[in-house]
């Protein structure tokens, strides 16, 4: 009997592992400490320009994202073979050790799509690491550059204006600022509700997400006229402002919560006095005056450029106009 | 024997490395590179800033434990912030047991150093400056802990500040010791915050000396236990200004002291000189709000000690001339406005009692007149604060 078992285990290992085979992302490149110092060392994409994904790196899609200059964006998932994600109770995806998240920033300069730089999000035994590579002109590899930099930018917006940036790689540290809950690093992106239906039914058919025990409304994409102003004005919130704003985030001592969750309409900012805002504030009394956007220190701030005025206060070098309008447009409809 | 060197072997392994000293220079590419030193620094390490000016781009920050950031001294070492194009502050802490010591921060954008959940953090001989002087564009605080455990803040300079020099919030077990606070909005501010002692600094030429304040609809309420001692507070009579919005901006030109919403605050033993409003105003926060758990008035407020210069001679807020008048020219050194419990002035000088009855009373609805106190006019020293060993030695 005994023998029979050890047969059947011995063929289930075996099973195992021609179900597994050996990817080319170098798993061991992941999960080893240290910082390797060429995006090319994981092995994520297929050729050198960081186009292709490889072999169990999927591109996926957010309902609502957050502004970054306008930058265009390119977001991957990794699992390590044989593993799952798992939703938890708030729809935050828990990924196994060994995975990794993967975004790509850049632009379409002079008809032909660039990448500026790269960064990840790996999950190692002892928490998540954050790590931005910046692509070489060539657009052969990119380097790792843990303090950040600026890299001159010229390119055309939605709207056809002409754009000359000063676009700012984020160091490590401002990584965290916002990856940052209860002080350690986490994902901010992938969550039930803001993953796309065609992400979730990709994720599902790849055996990449555990099927959740329970349904997560989705929240909207901010841009679609047809949804209702609230969510979207709540939806735009929650990606771009939440990841700091919320009660363990960097931004906790302020009392503004943004979370698309929040429920208190003073600590969403309705009649909320500044704390700790200084010229932020812009001379005015409250985070959100109802029906008075111009009133506001949010629309202040979301339009400002000054550094010490400007929310977010990372990675923006622009004015986001439609946020702003949108945003503008919830704060009018006020009572 | 092998046992013995097996473990020996093991022990070895368990250590940390050896802590070492990163110099960094000021020069080309400063930005990056003392960033970069202070991303890979690790527990033990100290970033030692060579002297001249660095001139920085963005926002430096801090996330490793146990680091030292030591310069050549606070006239020798400068950060520079005047090119500054992004971030909110000059450098952010987030990190615990952080040693900061011996360099300047120089015109940033936003605050000058903030640390934030960075417990037993040591700020010792820094200078914080916006080298134009009071300006409403200038960044709001200068040395900025908040959330956080165990502050030292000891021998820094701070100037300029366009909301707080010097501004702990929601944190506890704090000493700001001899420091310089100059034409700052609020030269030294406490908020939110529990058990702290500010002791021995020079308050000079800001609007407000030194403030103690409660807001409401913070995570960390109900400030309480701070002591103001032995502090010089003299000619704090700038034109405020903060920009409209911020609860300093409130603060009337010529404040020496001023306690709001706050619990157990003794104010003893200091030197408060020539402020125009007055020395001492113990008040109860006047703003519409909306939460259950806070309580906006000044309750255990204890003065006594003190020694009082002239004051009240330029009130800094509607109908002060008028009440100046009314008391003969000038108002009392110590204004009360007759909210909360227990206040005691155990000095030997008029209290102004400006009679209010409920919280957000209109300054007009005021029955003025001369505080009686109830009681003996006895309080309970607050306790020493006392912080870890290792904060007080880094000092050495």
């Amino acid at each position: 009997m005994r023998t029979v078992l050890a047969a059947i285990a011995f063929c289930l290992v075996g099973f195992a592992v021609s179900a597994a085979p050996t990817r080319p992302v170098v798993d061991a490149v992941i999960t080893a400490a240290g910082m390797p110092k060429k995006l090319s060392e994981f092995g994520f994409f297929k050729d050198s320009a960081g186009w292709q994904p490889n072999e169990g790196v999927e591109l996926y899609q957010l309902n609502s994202a957050l502004f970054t200059d306008y930058a265009e964006k390119y977001r991957y998932i990794y699992v390590p073979a044989g593993q799952q994600a798992v939703a938890d109770g708030d729809g935050r995806l828990q990924f196994p050790v060994g995975s990794a998240l993967i975004k790509s920033f850049g632009y379409k300069i002079d008809g032909k799509d660039r990448l500026l730089e790269t960064r990840l999000l790996l999950h190692r035994a002892d928490g998540w690491i954050a790590l931005p590579y910046v692509w070489n002109a060539e657009q052969t590899e990119a380097t790792l550059k843990v303090a950040g930099t600026r890299l001159p930018v010229r390119f055309t917006d939605p709207s056809g204006n002409e754009r000359d940036i000063s676009y700012a790689v984020p160091n490590k540290n401002q990584c965290k600022e916002c990856h940052s809950l209860s002080n350690a690093v986490v994902p901010i992106g992938p969550k039930m509700r803001n993953l796309t239906h065609d992400t979730l039914d990709m994720l599902l058919s790849n055996a990449m997400l555990e099927q959740p025990s329970r349904d997560h409304p989705p929240i909207p994409d901010f841009g679609n006229t047809a949804m209702p102003l609230e969510s979207r004005a709540r939806a735009y919130l929650d990606i771009n402002c939440a990841h700091c704003h919320n009660r363990q985030g960097s931004a906790s001592n302020s009392g503004l919560f943004l979370t698309y969750e929040e429920e208190s309409p003073v600590h969403l900012g309705v009649g909320k006095r500044p704390v700790a805002a200084g010229r932020g504030s812009g001379g005015f009394q409250f985070a959100i005056a109802p029906g008075q956007p111009d009133q506001s220190i949010m629309m202040h701030r979301l339009k400002s450029l000054e550094p010490g005025v400007a929310m977010p206060e990372v990675g923006r070098s622009l004015v986001h106009e439609e946020g702003a309008a949108l945003l503008s447009e919830w704060i009018a409809a006020m009572d | 024997m092998i046992r013995t060197l097996l473990a020996a072997t093991a022990l070895c392994c368990t250590m940390p490395a050896l802590a070492k000293t990163i110099t960094i220079e000021a020069g080309a590419n400063a930005q990056e590179r003392l960033q970069e030193a202070l991303i890979l620094a690790e527990p033990g390490d100290v970033v030692e800033l060579g002297a001249g000016k660095f001139e920085l781009t963005d926002g430096l920050s801090l996330d490793v434990d146990k680091v030292t950031v030591r310069g050549a001294g606070m006239d020798k070492s400068i950060l520079s912030f005047a090119g500054q194009l992004g971030a909110g502050e000059g450098l952010l802490v987030t990190s615990d047991d952080v040693i900061l010591r011996d360099f300047a921060i120089e015109d940033s954008k936003g605050d000058g150093i903030k640390s934030k959940g960075a417990d037993r953090i040591v700020y010792h001989a820094l200078r914080v400056e916006w080298t134009g002087g009071p300006k409403a564009t200038n960044g709001a605080y200068g040395i900025y802990p908040v959330e956080a455990s165990d502050i030292l803040v000891q021998d820094s300079v701070v100037r300029g500040a366009s909301d707080a020099g010097i501004y702990v919030g929601q944190s506890k077990n704090i000493i700001v010791r001899r420091n310089t606070a100059i034409e700052n909005v609020a030269g030294i501010e406490i908020e939110n915050s529990f058990d702290a002692e500010v002791t021995e600094n020079l308050v000079t030429k800001n609007t407000g000396g030194i403030l103690v304040f409660d807001l409401p609809n913070l995570p960390q309420m109900g400030g309480h236990n701070v002591l103001v001692a032995r502090n010089a507070i003299i000619n704090n009579n700038t034109d405020n200004f903060a920009p409209e919005g911020n609860i300093v901006a409130g603060v009337p030109a010529g404040t020496g002291v001023m306690v709001m919403a706050n619990r157990n605050v003794q104010v003893v033993e200091n030197a408060i000189i020539n402020n125009g409003t007055t020395n001492v105003m113990v008040v109860a926060y006047t703003q519409t709000f909306d939460d259950p758990n806070y309580d906006p008035t000044p309750r255990e407020v204890y003065i006594a000690g003190n020694v009082h210069g002239e004051s009240g001679f330029a009130p800094d807020f509607a109908g002060g001339n008028e009440l100046a008048a009314a008391f003969g020219g000038a108002l009392p050194a110590v204004v009360y406005d007759g909210l909360g419990e227990g206040l005691i002035v155990n000095d030997a000088v008029a209290v102004l009692n400006l009679g209010l009855t409920k919280v957000g009373q209109a300054p007009s609805e005021a029955k003025p007149s001369l505080y009686k106190q109830s009681g003996a006019g006895e309080t309970v020293a607050l306790s020493p604060i006392v912080l870890p060993a290792s904060m007080e030695a880094a000092l050495k």
